[in-house]
């Protein structure tokens, strides 16, 4: 066994007991414990990656001393190395960007308990990704909830104490469905770690007996984790959250707490139930038709709202409604292209959460849409920084939307009978994407007329290089998509 | 169907409280019966579990008397599982009874339509 085995489990306890001493810390000292933690975790995901792509297969690490059907164990293969690989990097460049207005909004005092929150996000985030353990993975949902609602309360303004509020309320219906089918899978299966329960369950599916507990089994799972995703009926909670809380947790919230959930459930479909049982149990039809709803209702939604936050958060409703029309298509190929477009969505609804933060801060604080003429010029970093991402969002050729965009519509060809929905769907919501997302960069690029006011130096260089790191990194995946999406079919491969 | 029923008395009860409790969770205006309603389905979730765990005629898994056999226990995995679920309930009935206070201090009401309400007004 080799010692780069071992930095997973490292990764996860280093960042719980970084939380807990960023608790204790003065602020500057709690922000350098954190920023070096969530690097170190970054080189740590990477030499992983490194390890497990040298070596072509998965690794099943045990915690503690007991074998395989009592202890807990994590796993890791290429695609979990990557996802964790993902995640760290786009939370660095969200807290690297927004790190001027976690000074502005939160109170001195409380700021070092912000970075206790995102050791703690991290360290959950890593669990859900690497465990194999499904109980472990209910602790760490919970533990992912708790302290994303800590990232959205903690600036303590009337809106954004309703919007944690609203959160919780409906995380923990989430939650309290997950739990219960997690505990009817312990009862009919009687095991925890994930690949004996496929093993029970695959005999179970082939023999045909508890067949209405597996079907409401897979329901419970999956609607519990798509209420804590946000999918469509359940996204109320989404813009007020958002909308309202300081930027690097809206950045971190819509791109990395929603997405953990929906890689969770993506690991459970393969590794806990099976693919196959979860299609013949037609599941994803619902998952599919709540996807494409998802995507018209959303864009409608931010194409009324006139508060530029507000339609950014809106958006992502429209595309969680992507990535579960994915999973809903019922193939490899559509899970593969609902995985490209968590790590797409994600690397542009940062850049776009963190840019629009500028564009505003350019505007003297006014978010409305109609006031936002020719900020474009006041702030041209930013500017640049929401262009990007709105290409991105609109699926523009070079920028990470398109190939996902494209995808999702090869991918539909292998299942015909939800091909033309798919297409359809697929067109309606890019034109509706292209009417707010271009609407807003046409506007912010509009001449004023008056002199163009130098750029006030307000959000610093960690803002600007975010920006164009993660504007880079957009741009890196839309144009080599070739061997990222030859890395998620591997990982898709060694899942089963 | 009555008699499946009667026999698994312990889960058909642990799926009507949990049907209570997450109605109360999502319907319920106000935050104190909300975090009630969380609470009831949390435990309903824990006695399912507990019943699951418990086999008729056995003991605790405790060796006293120096019986090693499997068959004379009951499982005790269920009630581990139980006792982290309690914990994390806990913490997490603590978390929003502290938001709720938050939210009273603020708009010295409970009702959540009327919290939205007043921090939509606030705002302006």
């Amino acid at each position: 066994m080799e010692f780069v085995q071992n930095l997973p489990f490292f990764g996860i306890v280093l960042a719980l007991f970084s939380g807990v001493l960023c608790s204790i810390l003065k602020r500057k000292l709690a922000r350098a414990v954190c920023l070096g933690l969530v690097m170190a975790e970054l080189i740590a995901s990477f030499l992983v990656l490194l390890f497990v792509l040298r070596t072509g297969e998965s690794y099943v690490y045990m915690m503690g001393h007991f074998p395989a059907p009592w202890g807990n164990e994590i796993r890791v293969g290429i695609l979990e190395a990557f996802t964790a690989l993902f995640f760290c990097a786009i939370m660095l460049l969200s807290i690297l960007g927004g790190l001027k207005h976690i000074e502005e909004d939160l109170e001195e005092s409380k700021e070092n308990l912000f970075y206790t929150m995102i050791c703690l996000l991290l360290s959950s985030l890593l669990a859900l990704v690497y465990t194999n353990d499904l109980f472990t993975a209910y602790v760490f949902v919970e533990i992912n909830t708790i302290s994303a609602c800590g990232l959205i309360v903690i600036r303590q303004t009337g809106r954004s104490l309703v919007g944690g509020v609203k959160y919780m309320i409906m995380s923990l219906l989430g939650s309290g469905l997950f739990l219960i089918g997690l505990c009817m899978i312990y009862d009919i299966t009687g095991h925890l770690l994930m690949s004996n329960i496929k093993e029970s369950i695959t005999e179970l599916a082939a023999t045909g007996e508890y067949a209405e507990p597996l079907t409401i089994i897979i329901a419970l799972v999956s609607v519990g984790l798509a209420i804590k995703s946000a999918l469509f009926p359940f996204h109320s909670w989404l813009p007020d959250t958002y909308g309202f809380s300081t930027p690097a947790s809206s950045a971190i919230m819509s791109s990395l707490v929603s997405k953990g959930y929906i890689f969770l459930l993506i690991k459970i479909i393969y590794r806990v139930i099976g693919f196959d049982v979860i299609v013949s149990n037609r599941i994803t039809n619902v998952l599919f038709v709540f996807g494409l709803a998802g995507m018209i209702i959303g864009s409608l939604n931010a194409l009324k709202e006139r508060d530029i936050r507000r339609m950014v958060a809106y958006s992502s409703v429209a595309q969680i409604g992507y990535i579960y029309m994915g999973i809903g298509l019922g193939t490899v190929y559509g899970m593969a292209a609902a995985l490209f477009h968590i790590y797409s969505h994600a690397s542009g609804k940062s850049l776009l959460f963190i840019a629009q933060s500028g564009l505003t801060d350019a505007n003297g604080g006014k978010k409305s849409l109609l006031d936002m003429k020719g900020v474009g010029f006041r702030n041209k970093i930013a500017g640049l920084g929401f262009t990007v991402g709105s290409l991105s969002m609109v699926g523009i050729p070079l920028f990470a939307g398109f190939i996902s965009k494209y995808n999702f519509a090869t991918a539909s060809m292998y299942s015909p009978h939800k091909m033309l929905a798919t297409l359809i769907v697929l067109a309606i919501s890019t034109v509706l994407n292209a009417m707010y997302f271009l609407r807003t960069v046409i506007r912010i690029y509009t001449p004023t007329g008056e002199a163009a006011k130098p750029a006030e130096s307000k959000t610093g260089p960690s803002f600007a290089v975010a920006v164009a790191v993660m504007a880079l990194i957009n741009i890196a995946i839309g144009t080599c998509s070739g061997p990222v999406m030859e890395m998620i079919e591997r990982g898709l491969w060694m899942f089963s | 169907m009555f008699t499946a029923l009667w026999n698994n008395v312990e889960a058909t009860v642990a799926i009507i409280l949990f049907g209570i409790g997450f109605t109360n969770l999502m319907l319920n205006r106000n935050m104190i019966k909300k975090i009630i309603g969380f609470d009831i389905m949390d435990s309903a979730i824990y006695l399912f579990l507990a019943a699951k765990g418990y086999i008729k005629g056995r003991q605790a898994p405790i060796v006293v008397n120096g019986i090693q056999d499997v068959e004379a226990y009951i499982n005790p995995v269920p009630a581990g599982l139980v006792l982290t679920g309690i914990v994390v309930s806990v913490s997490v009935s603590a978390l929003m009874l502290a938001l709720t206070i938050r939210l009273y201090r603020r708009y010295h009401t409970l009702d959540i339509d009327e919290i939205t309400m007043l921090s939509r007004k606030e705002e302006k």
